[in-house]
């Protein structure tokens, strides 16, 4: 297995406020990695340092592609489709064209519409919903939409912002089902950032651990499940 | 009854007008968040671009094209060079740019073409529309113009993928970068449109109130309570209240004793602090909710 993303000396900034300090990690193709740790600890501030929303230092390189210095929209068009927290609906648009929004970059008009229905298949709710405006949607539905919106890139790398965040816990063992399943059968690399330890170290292949800026661990996530520290701090027994 | 339809009609004409200005106030508006103090005397000066191509001999509608296109271009070039550096400025840094826009514009207008008032043409003529006495036939070009421009922009804005990505960059544009969207040239193209938007409302007004550098003042002071009234955030808002507003200029200095030709400037001022006291989200927009 090869690596597909590159971290090294990563370090991203707020203003005078350092957030990262020299981020290490790596991404191997078609695994899904999870990113674990407290509130303010930087799980966000590296997903969006991936996509230069934030200003850092440091290499990133995707594919031999360096990405910092990059715009966001070029990392994006590269391949890597970022589901932020807060899930970045386009509220007042309906479900349909929040999907369009997702391959805006892609020409492939029949590929398009194809996958929209296959999008349909994996979350029926959108289907049923599809002419309705996003704003209405519940919150679920709308992590759905945001996840759906972010495979219509045809992404090779997929960025989840705190998923579970918000969901009714049924809802979120739905959605890490399906995540589960488009990273087989697509084989989309997927990096999540999570406060639901538990169920990311289910689907994961492999696990860091970040406080306050910097990684403290890292290793296959049945190990760091089963890791002492780790069990006290995020797991809870 | 005859002076009442009359004056609803004549409101509806110049009422397109206002909706033309306030749609590209709110283009700008929705895509930078300032309010374009400069609108109308761009809108100007493409007027007096399409009455110099005329003077070189073009005819009126080869002019009227070719004029939408060179607004559309220095529309992108005012942004590229004045405003895409002016993005992250605090929000008087932009409307001393505007200020700055508004001044340029008018002097060079003046110093190109002069402060004479000029007699600018139009193509439908000025005789009664269909033999009828309550509207002329330049009135109902307006309203043409108008209505086919709006159509064509629904069209553009709900089927095109161009569209799609402008509503996109204007509505939530962190969320458009995310998924490829270059908005800085979104933004750009949104300035294009409301240049162009603005030059035909410029060319179909002229004939009203003649050629000269302050032709648009007025005017654009109706499209702003035109935009106020619709709600700042709706360009179909804009619209209605373009149309709103020319009616309830027209009525209300017909009918308002002592209002007349003179006082209803004020009136339009008047509509826009009551709209802004009672209804600040106007007709059509969203209330605008910011975390502190």
């Amino acid at each position: 297995m090869t690596a597909m993303l590159n971290v090294r000396d990563l370090r991203a900034y707020y203003g005078q406020v350092q957030a990262l300090h020299g981020l290490e990690f790596s991404l191997h193709e078609g695994s899904v990695t999870t990113l674990l740790g407290a509130n303010g600890a930087g799980k966000t501030t590296t997903l969006r340092a991936i996509c230069n929303m934030v200003r850092s230092t440091g290499a990133i390189e995707f594919d031999g592609a360096t990405l910092v210095g990059r715009s966001t929209e070029n990392i994006v068009r590269l391949g890597i489709a970022h589901v932020p927290q807060g899930r970045g609906t386009f509220t007042t648009m309906t479900v349909e064209e929040n999907l369009h929004l997702g391959a805006i970059t892609r020409s492939d008009k029949a590929g398009v519409v194809s996958d929209i229905e296959r999008m349909y298949g994996h979350f029926p709710v959108l289907k049923a919903r599809h002419t309705q405006q996003a704003g209405t949607l519940s919150g679920g539905e709308q992590q759905m939409l945001a996840v759906a919106r972010a495979l219509m890139l045809r992404p090779r790398l997929m960025l989840l912002d705190e998923p579970s965040f918000g969901l009714a816990p049924l809802i979120v063992r739905d959605l890490f089902k399906i995540l589960g399943k488009i990273n087989r059968e697509d084989k989309v690399t997927i990096l999540v950032v999570e406060q639901n330890a538990q169920l990311a170290l289910e689907i994961a292949d492999k696990a860091y651990v970040i406080e306050t800026g910097r990684i403290v661990m890292s290793g296959n996530a049945s190990e760091i499940a089963n890791n002492e520290d780790v069990r006290k701090s995020y797991l809870g027994y | 009854m005859e002076l009442f339809v009359n004056q609803v009609l004549a409101g509806i004409a110049t009422g397109a007008i206002y909706a033309c200005m306030a749609l590209a106030v709110v283009m700008i508006y929705q895509a930078i968040d300032h309010l374009n103090f400069a609108q109308g005397e761009m809108a100007m000066f493409s007027t007096f671009i399409s009455w110099q191509l005329m003077q070189w001999g073009i005819p009126y509608w080869w002019a009227f094209l070719l004029t939408l296109a060179l607004s559309f271009v220095g529309g992108i070039v005012i942004e590229r060079v004045l405003f895409k550096p002016l993005a992250k400025a605090p929000i008087l840094t932009n409307v001393a740019g505007f200020i700055a826009l508004f001044a340029i514009l008018n002097s060079v207008a003046g110093l190109i073409w002069d402060f004479t008032i000029k007699q600018y043409p139009t193509p439908f003529g000025s005789s009664p529309f269909l033999g009828s006495q309550l509207i002329s036939t330049h009135q109902a070009g307006m309203i043409g113009v108008t209505v086919m421009l709006l159509t064509l922009l629904y069209l553009f804005f709900q089927y095109t993928r161009v569209g799609l990505a402008m509503r996109a960059a204007a509505s939530v544009p962190e969320s458009a970068r995310l998924v490829g969207i270059n908005t800085s040239w979104m933004i750009a193209l949104g300035w294009g449109m409301a240049a162009a938007i603005g030059s035909i409302a410029g060319i179909l007004i002229a004939p009203v109130v003649f050629l000269e550098p302050n032709m648009m003042g007025g005017v654009l002071i109706y499209g702003f309570a035109a935009a106020v009234l619709g709600g700042l955030t709706s360009p179909f808002g804009a619209v209605i209240g373009g149309f709103l507003v020319g009616v309830f200029e027209n009525l209300a200095g017909t009918y308002i004793p002592g209002v007349g030709n003179e006082l209803k400037l004020p009136i339009a001022l008047a509509l826009i602090i009551t709209v802004l006291v009672v209804k600040p989200a106007g007709l059509f927009g969203r209330p605008i909710v910011k975390r502190v």
